[in-house]
């Protein structure tokens, strides 16, 4: 793959992930409103892989802080880097590595468990790791206590992580070769 | 269109970007020591006269600060139950000054003054071999690529309604994600056509930074 085409796939996917943010966010039955973006990063990174899919998120959130409202909810700017969900902004580039990270680790699996396996490693695991300790730093509240306030959104992130894995897998049918992490 | 920037002229416009962040970090760091209510509702108002010293324009931008009530909200109610009414206040009221004075900066600084004052950001990238203006060319694409896709989602959402809109809408992710690779493909190729992008940029050394502007 040439180095002109890997920038064109990193910009493309970060401009996936401003395009799903901007799709009004569906209220879920906790009442919390979730958004698709965090589907974009499972998907980077799965799809990308590890290098390209955290770059192409690197891109997507200097962009923010240049002042582009692309996060969900029209946020943008260097305003979301001092509010409660900071961490999980910064979390977007690591999470999208440890999703394509793990999903070539999992290559002897069946794209469909594996592409889920990862997807929540990297889009849950890794990338509540960086919301909790942003949430944490910001409200000055205990790890307890931080980890329970942002419990809430993990049920849609679930959700969000099996229909990545569904995603990848149809892609593998209708683009095989679209997928490095699968290959060799 | 994409851009928050407000273009107009205040005397936060004319403070140099790098600035503006340095005041802001001093902020946020001198905002935490801070336990007095009164003094950080004082603080609150003096954010306020600042928006209000730069515009109306600026006054009407406090609306960013919506979609984020229903988490504070939560953050205040939770906060009472742990450490009681005070604390919880002065919490809420310091994440509120700081979101909007960061984004005052967002506001009064465009786009690419604020890539200037960021560049040192890209150093540890230029060691790795990776050129800044390729950087600036990323941007420029992710930026000229967010209508179309954003299109790309209004078709397949359309194509869904006129059949009936009851299936799950989830599975639109999936033409969308393989209408996305196709596109990337053939941008590419179109790309390497004309020569790639580093012929692209000795040709024409100020085309990114225009792109920029334009998108305003």
């Amino acid at each position: 793959m040439t180095q002109d085409k890997s920038l064109v796939q990193i910009a493309l996917f970060a401009a996936l992930i401003a395009a799903l943010g901007l799709i009004p966010p569906i209220p879920f039955v906790t009442g919390i409103p979730i958004t698709v973006q965090t589907l974009g990063v499972m998907l980077a990174g799965l799809i990308l892989g590890p290098w390209r899919g955290s770059l192409s998120m690197a891109l997507f959130i200097f962009v923010v802080a240049l002042g582009a409202p692309l996060l969900a909810g029209g946020r943008g700017g260097l305003g979301v880097f001092m509010g409660p969900t900071a961490g999980f902004a910064i979390g977007f580039p690591f999470a999208a590595f440890a999703t394509g990270y793990m999903v070539i680790q999992l290559k002897k699996l069946h794209i469909f468990p594996a592409s889920l396996l990862a997807s929540v490693f990297g889009g849950i695991v890794v990338l509540y790791l960086f919301g909790i300790t942003g949430f944490k730093i910001v409200s000055g509240r205990d790890w307890l206590d931080a980890s329970l306030v942002m419990a809430v959104f993990i049920p849609g992130d679930l959700i969000k992580a099996f229909i990545a894995a569904s995603v990848v897998q149809a892609v593998a049918k209708g683009l095989p070769d679209a997928l490095p992490t699968r290959k060799g | 269109m994409i851009s928050l920037y407000l273009s107009q002229s205040s005397w936060m416009h004319r403070l140099p970007a790098g600035v503006k962040l340095l005041l802001l970090m001093i902020s946020s760091l001198l905002l935490y020591p801070i336990t007095h209510l009164a003094l950080m509702g004082v603080l609150l108002l003096a954010t306020f006269l600042l928006y209000l010293s730069v515009g109306k324009l600026a006054i009407k931008q406090l609306v960013l600060l919506k979609p984020l009530l229903p988490l504070f909200g939560l953050i205040f109610l939770m906060q009472i139950w742990t450490v009681g009414v005070e604390p919880a206040l002065l919490l809420v009221l310091r994440m509120i000054i700081l979101i909007l004075l960061a984004n005052l900066i967002t506001l009064t600084t465009r786009m690419d003054d604020m890539m200037t004052a960021l560049t040192p950001v890209f150093m540890p990238l230029k060691w790795l071999g990776v050129k800044p203006e390729r950087i600036a060319f990323a941007v420029t694409l992710l930026i000229r690529f967010i209508p179309v896709l954003m299109g790309n989602i209004q078709h397949l959402m359309e194509a869904w309604r006129a059949r009936g809109g009851k299936k799950q809408i989830w599975k639109l992710a999936i033409p969308l994600t393989i209408q996305s690779i196709r596109l990337s493909d053939h941008v590419a190729d179109a790309l390497s056509a004309r020569g790639g992008v580093s012929s692209h940029l000795t040709e024409h050394p100020s085309c990114n930074k225009a792109n920029l502007d334009d998108t305003r």
